[in-house]
Parts: C-alpha cells; sequence; structure tokens
C-alpha cells in the first residue's frame, strides 16, 4: 500500500461520513443485544440482575462510553445531513463537522467518568 | 438507494430526533445510580405512555437500521440488491420482534408476564 | 533556457486493469506541470505510452489523471507542488475501465450523463418569441453554480459512492440534471425527476463531498444533489413521480 493510497480521502468530510457509516454499523450490530439483555427482564427480575451486575465492570462501562459516543456521534452527524440535505447550502461544514465528533467524545467521556 | 428508502430512512430519522434525546436523558438520569432490574422496572411495569414511546422507537430504529444496513451490505457486503434487500428486511423484522418483546419484558404488569 | 535542477522518479500505470507501474527517472526543471513530465517520458523513453491532453491550458478537462492518489487535471498540476521524496505516481482516473495506460473509457461515465437526463429538452421552437431570463433570477442563478461543468471526470473518479456502486449515476450527471432543472426553458423535468429518483439516483450520494473538494471548477456537486435530493422528495410525496 503506497504512501499515497486513496489520498483523495484524506479529508474531514470524508472522514466525517466514515465516522457515520462506522457509527451506524455499530449500533445496527448493538441493538439486536440490547433488546435480548432487556427481553431478559420476561423472565423475571433476577435474570436481568444477573446481567446488570456485569455492568459494574470497569471493561463494560468503557464499552457502555463508547456506546454513547457512536450513538451521539450518529445522531449530531445525522442532524448535520439533514440539514445539509432540507436547509440551504451552509459554509463551514469542516468546522461543524469538527465541533459535533469533540462534542460526542465529550458527552461520552462525561459518562465514563460519571460512572467510573 | 431510491426516492422512496430515502424517504423513509430520513423521515424515521426526523421522528426518532426528540425521541433520542429522551433516550439520552433516560441514560443519564440512569447513570446515577447503580443498574438494577429493579431500578428499570419499578418506573416502567404498567407504564402506557414507556409502552408507547419505547414502542414507536423500536419500530422507527428497525426501518432506519434495516435500510442503513441494506446501504451497507449491497455497497460494502457488494451483495447483489436484490439479496441485500431481503437480508436487511430480516434484520429490520428481526429488530422488530425483539424490540417489541423487550417493551414488554418491560413494561408490561408483572403478572401479565408468560 | 531551462534550469536542470534535479532528477525525479515518475511511476506511470502502464497496461490495462491487469498492467503494473512502470518507474522513470526524470529530469525535473523549474515550473514543470505534471503533463509536461509525461509528455517528457513518451517521447524520451516510452513512445508506445498511451494518454490523453487537448488544451495544455486547463480549460478542457481531457487531461485528468491520478497523481499520488488524487484526481486532478495534469496541466494544471505543478510537479513541484505534489512531488513527495523524489517520486511522483500517475495512475489513469479511477471508476472508468482503463483503455491502455493513462488513458480510460469515457464512454459510461457520459451514458450516465444522458440516463441522468443531463441533456436540454426545448420547449419552443425558432418560431416562437424568444423567452427574457434574467441572470439575476433566482432559478437562473442556481441553474448558473453548476452550469460550468466540462465533463472531466475528476470529481466521478473522486467518489466513492461511484466506487461502491456502480450504477450511480455520479456527481457529474447528477449536477448537469440539479443546473437543467433550474432551466426554467426545459420541458423534460417529469421524465428527469424520474431519472434522478430511481434506484441509481441522486439518493445514492452520501455526501461524501469528494467531487466538491476535487472540481478544478470550483463546482459544488454536493450541493447539486442536495438539492435535487429535496426537489425528488416533494415531487414524489405530492405523488407527482412513480418508480
Amino acid at each position: 500500500m503506497s504512501a499515497t493510497w486513496r489520498a483523495y480521502r484524506r479529508n474531514i468530510l470524508w472522514n466525517a461520513a466514515l465516522i457515520h457509516r462506522l457509527s451506524g454499523i455499530g449500533l445496527a450490530v448493538f441493538l439486536p443485544l440490547h433488546f435480548l439483555v432487556l427481553g431478559l427482564a420476561i423472565e423475571g427480575a433476577g435474570k436481568l440482575d444477573g446481567l446488570l451486575t456485569l455492568a459494574q465492570m470497569p471493561g463494560v462501562k468503557l464499552a457502555e462510553a463508547g456506546l454513547i459516543f457512536l450513538l451521539v456521534v450518529h445522531f449530531l452527524g445525522g442532524l448535520r445531513l439533514l440539514a445539509i440535505e432540507n436547509l440551504r447550502w451552509f459554509g463551514g461544514q469542516k468546522w461543524i463537522a469538527i465541533s459535533l465528533a469533540v462534542v460526542s467524545g465529550s458527552i461520552a467521556f462525561f459518562f465514563l467518568i460519571h460512572v467510573l | 438507494m431510491n426516492v422512496r428508502l430515502y424517504l423513509w430512512q430520513r423521515g424515521t430519522a426526523a421522528i426518532m430526533v426528540p425521541m433520542i434525546l429522551v433516550h439520552l436523558a433516560v441514560i443519564f438520569y440512569a447513570m446515577d445510580r447503580p443498574l438494577t432490574a429493579e431500578q428499570i422496572l419499578s418506573r416502567t411495569q404498567g407504564s402506557f405512555a414507556w409502552g408507547l414511546f419505547y414502542g414507536m422507537f423500536v419500530l422507527l430504529a428497525s426501518i432506519h437500521a434495516s435500510i442503513g444496513i441494506r446501504n451497507v451490505l449491497s455497497e460494502w457486503g457488494k451483495l447483489k440488491s436484490g439479496t441485500a434487500a431481503g437480508v436487511s428486511t430480516v434484520f429490520g423484522a428481526a429488530l422488530i420482534v425483539l424490540g417489541l418483546r423487550a417493551v414488554a419484558a418491560v413494561v408490561l404488569p408483572a403478572g401479565m408476564l408468560p | 533556457m531551462s534550469d536542470t535542477v534535479s532528477e525525479i522518479k515518475v511511476s506511470l500505470w502502464r497496461g490495462g486493469s491487469d498492467g503494473r507501474f512502470q518507474t522513470y527517472t526524470v529530469p525535473l526543471q523549474k515550473n514543470q506541470m505534471v503533463l509536461d513530465i509525461i509528455t517528457w517520458v513518451q517521447r524520451h523513453r516510452a513512445p508506445t505510452l498511451s494518454y490523453r491532453f487537448a488544451c495544455r491550458v486547463g480549460m478542457c478537462g481531457s487531461c485528468a489523471m491520478t497523481v499520488n492518489g488524487r484526481p486532478r487535471w495534469t496541466c494544471r498540476t505543478h510537479v513541484a507542488k505534489v512531488v513527495r521524496d523524489g517520486k511522483i505516481e500517475i495512475a489513469p482516473l479511477a471508476n472508468l475501465p482503463i483503455i491502455k495506460d493513462l488513458a480510460v473509457d469515457m464512454v459510461p461515465f457520459f451514458e450516465k450523463g444522458v440516463a441522468a437526463h443531463g441533456t436540454f429538452a426545448a420547449s419552443k421552437t425558432r418560431a416562437d418569441v424568444i423567452e427574457p431570463i434574467k441572470p439575476s433570477e433566482p432559478a437562473r442563478r442556481t441553474a448558473d453554480e453548476a452550469i460550468e461543468c466540462i465533463n472531466c471526470g475528476v470529481c466521478y473518479a473522486a467518489c466513492d459512492s461511484v466506487r461502491w456502486n456502480p450504477d450511480y449515476l455520479g456527481p457529474a450527471a447528477l449536477n448537469r440534471a440539479w443546473s437543467l432543472a433550474n432551466d426554467v426553458r426545459d420541458s423534460d423535468g417529469p421524465g428527469r425527476l424520474v431519472a434522478i429518483s430511481a434506484a441509481g439516483g441522486c439518493h445514492n450520494c452520501h455526501t461524501l463531498h469528494s467531487c466538491h473538494e476535487h472540481c478544478p471548477m470550483g463546482l459544488n456537486p454536493t450541493r447539486s444533489i442536495a438539492g435535487l435530493k429535496r426537489l425528488s422528495a416533494q415531487a414524489f410525496v405530492l405523488g407527482k413521480i412513480s418508480l
């Protein structure tokens, strides 16, 4: 792979689109697992509690923070897309994309330090 | 991707915007206390409002996610358009079934669970 | 008088899609464009090298190729600006079949332009009164923002939505469709709307912005396609398109 492989992709807005797609895939993979865990409540609160105690583990809390990042970055990026597709064209999109990513990271980080 | 799928995907996204904010609020409310089944169920069981909210959320998210996955399967997975449509529909249906089951699990009053 | 400053290693794609890069040592002179280097190689080292150019002054778009991984006009790319560690890599444009070496088959690109109804359909004849349209009218301004496309193919080569979906009409075809959709004289509005709303149409755009980023004319197909998405959604909801 040469130093210039797919060099045309090296810009902020392409990477913003990539993050949007990857976060969407991550959330899509997570969702069935989320539903299965909550569905354990059908077998009684005990079953659900059994799994929820795992949520005390630091590794799980880190994963939760990661999921919050995926959710917020996909949500905010999606808002940016809805704006591009439905409002008049606006400038400063690179700055907006960066800011949204920073906000998402901050929210996830805030969650992490709160639960650890 | 055509205009019909686009409208379903963007439409569900738009309706979910306020719902995501509510869900994030729920997550941040819950993070201040240890997560137990009792904490969850004591607030959701018997609640028609939560049932309606999360039931709708499940439907919208399942449609939205399945259309997104369809794009990923055909663009990155290199599946033919018919196959991608089939797989993503099955995925969406699975999400609806599992999701509504999960909503029922936390919303239905204890006596009504099978 | 030319100042020979040094040499650079230029890797050029030779052959078809199953070809490979071949490296030539080229004397580097001041103020050279990448096209100058390619021409030097063809004249002094590789007489069988195939490549395209015409105006060599940044007007025709014929010389578009992939230079160090980015699609651009070779006649308007300074060697000094792109050379890295004394090397340049030049390949044919992406997303199009390679004929030979640096020349690609542009036919699929033009066919998509037609498929997007990117041609003007007159609504009047020479016998009718000429319709006055001021350049300042909003629709005309919108059309004019997108009209300078010379079909060089750079945006198409830069677009990963095209790379990942061969049916996607692509930024140039859709940009042209948007320009025509804003032309009040055009009569093919309904047909064009169907073409850009069907599979392969504007909704495959994932707002990667590569077209906007790389267009040598400074056009913004991302904006044009967003406009098409609005037009298409409105028309579909109002029942004006049936797929």
